[in-house]
């Protein structure tokens, strides 16, 4: 995959001379612009087996580099850096440190869908995207994402009920996370929400709170979902740790 | 089969999957869904002691785990309930639904998972094309039509302009949707149509808007707050440079995610931003003269009741 990457000429690896003669020719500034050597050599060979290990990686290995993805990207039309089909290059390459330079960002996809809706080689960059972040948690390149603190919340409860309540995922979430409930905008909005509500519907949400709303016989459900989460931890337990000992 | 290109003529009768939000931040949308199939004689008969789809979150923790929240669904409304029609309102429940009937048509993996937790869990197993997933646009598109609709209108929506806004899970990604892009009469997943065609059909000027499908961060809505409010703020700010006084939405999490963010953004940025936010349902139940509190329009954040007014339409 010999594709130049312009990000990869940094400010750190130009070397510029201010004064320069060769042979009689003033080549000073612009001109004397060099980009040193750049030969990598720290290739994390396990890297693409290690993202497909997580939940949405499985596919990465069909990409051929079209860029649809990052074309159609909704975080990329804000942030420039959030840049897909370069991670996924860099995964194929097991260029892990260059990948690094992006870890708190690749968070934020928003799983719009659009690279998935466009790519031509079925890659499924949005799981792309969240496997990579689960990568870079359980290698202990990142803490815990807010994406990762609420699908953690939402799943516990719908492992425990087999539905979920939405005041109580954002009493937990923001609880989790160390944020005050009290924020202006939030405030604010609550008091539209209730400004228009019949007594009734209050009551009802306010019972929703106290009696959560359950599936009814969900303790099979339960079991045999932890049985399955259990059984795919271990055997990426065993890839991470095969890798590490290799 | 549930490959097909065609969806199921006969809809008076379907199984309701209305999801958890419409029990919460989506009542409003619950019931005016329920309204508005009592006022044209459709029947919707809920999933008995369904359970969560999992929404955006738990396909991350693993997706086959979410499949096994849909088809539990499915395989209930199928078995249980002998109803081969499936309706979910909620793009989220929607999607998920269709996305594990594609999973389970085409990946062995999946189906060999699923039919294993069916065996420890005691239901019967869910199998490829037992149910038809439909969007509550489907279902009135198709049970009722846009001739219908006009026939049945009581206060015509002449005056009001509206963008509709469908979000991501609608059209995207479109193999889950088989059916959508199969030329003139199917949905397109690019310029997606069908609420267009029923509020026209209600006497409502649709505006041209281009950012019918673009994405509102509804996945990061409170973790990534900032990035939220600033796709919200490109959908309003760009209804408004359309002309219009309403945003249509289908979806509960796209619709609490605009009317929260619009919020925040006057808050946060002092930006403020004029469309209001109705769900499909309740616009399509004025026409027909349904009373504002029967459609739960005093639930909804945004405040449109002015509007309304001020459009004969209340």
């Amino acid at each position: 995959m010999p594709i130049h990457e312009e990000s990869l000429i940094r400010p750190e690896n130009l070397r510029k001379h201010d004064e320069l003669n060769i042979d009689d020719v003033d080549v000073s500034g612009h001109w004397s612009t060099f980009i040193e050597s750049r030969a990598v050599s720290d290739y994390n060979e396990q890297l693409e087996q290690e993202v497909a290990a997580f939940p949405g990686g499985e596919f990465i290995h069909r990409c051929w580099q079209c860029g649809a993805c990052t074309n159609s990207c909704t975080v990329n039309a804000i942030n420039p850096d959030f840049n897909p089909r370069y991670w996924i290059y860099l995964v194929r390459l097991g260029m892990e440190q260059e990948l690094l330079r992006d870890k708190d960002i690749i968070w934020q996809c928003v799983s719009c869908h659009k690279c998935t809706h466009v790519c031509p080689r079925d890659v499924e960059p949005e799981g792309v995207m969240k496997a990579l972040s689960h990568w870079l948690e359980a290698k202990g390149h990142t803490p815990k994402s807010q994406s990762q603190h609420f699908d953690e919340e939402f799943y516990q409860q719908v492992l425990e009920t087999g539905k979920i309540e939405e005041g109580r995922i954002v009493r937990n979430f923001f609880n989790r996370t160390g944020q005050p409930l009290q924020q202006p905008w939030l405030i604010r909005m609550v008091k539209n929400m209730i400004r228009g509500l019949p007594i009734l519907l209050l009551t009802r949400m306010g019972l929703a709170t106290l009696f959560r709303p359950k599936t009814k016989d969900w303790s099979k459900s339960k079991a045999s979902i932890e049985e399955l989460i259990e059984m795919k931890e271990s055997a990426r337990k065993q890839i991470l740790e095969g890798n590490k000992s290799s | 089969m549930s490959d097909s290109t065609h969806l199921r003529d006969d809809l008076d009768t379907v199984a309701y999957y209305p999801g958890c939000a419409l029990e919460g931040s989506g009542h409003a949308y619950n019931r005016s869904t329920k309204r508005l199939a009592r006022k044209l004689g459709l029947k919707l008969v809920e999933i008995d002691n369904w359970n969560c789809c999992g929404a955006m979150e738990v396909k991350n923790i693993d997706p086959d785990i979410q499949n096994y929240l849909s088809v539990r669904n499915m395989s209930i409304a199928k078995h249980k309930m002998g109803l081969d029609v499936v309706m979910a309102p909620c793009n989220g429940c929607y999607h998920n639904l269709k996305k594990a009937e594609h999973d389970v048509t085409h990946r062995e993996d999946t189906r060999e998972t699923l039919k294993k937790m069916a065996e420890k869990t005691g239901q019967p197993e869910y199998k490829s094309g037992d149910v038809e997933t439909i969007h509550a646009l489907d279902w009135i598109k198709h049970a009722i039509g846009e001739k219908n609709i006009t026939g049945k209108v009581k206060k015509s929506l002449a005056g009001l302009k509206i963008a509709n806004y469908y979000g991501c899970m609608y059209t995207r990604p479109r193999h889950i949707f088989p059916e959508k892009d199969q030329g003139e009469g199917s949905e397109s997943t690019s310029k997606p149509h069908f609420m267009d065609d029923l509020l026209r059909a209600a006497g409502a000027e649709i505006v041209d808007f281009p950012l019918k499908t673009a994405c509102c961060g509804g996945a990061h809505t409170l973790s990534d707050c900032d990035t939220s409010t600033q796709l919200v703020l490109n959908i309003l700010q760009a209804a408004e440079a359309c002309g219009a006084d309403v945003i249509a939405t289908e979806c509960p999490t796209c619709h609490s995610g605009l009317e929260m963010h619009q919020v925040r953004a006057e808050e946060t940025l002092n930006i403020k931003t004029q469309p209001v936010m109705l769900y499909f349902t309740q616009l399509l139940g004025l026409a027909f003269g349904i009373s504002p509190r029967q459609l739960g329009i005093h639930e909804n954040i945004s405040q449109s009741m002015g509007l309304l007014r001020q459009k004969g339409l209340v």
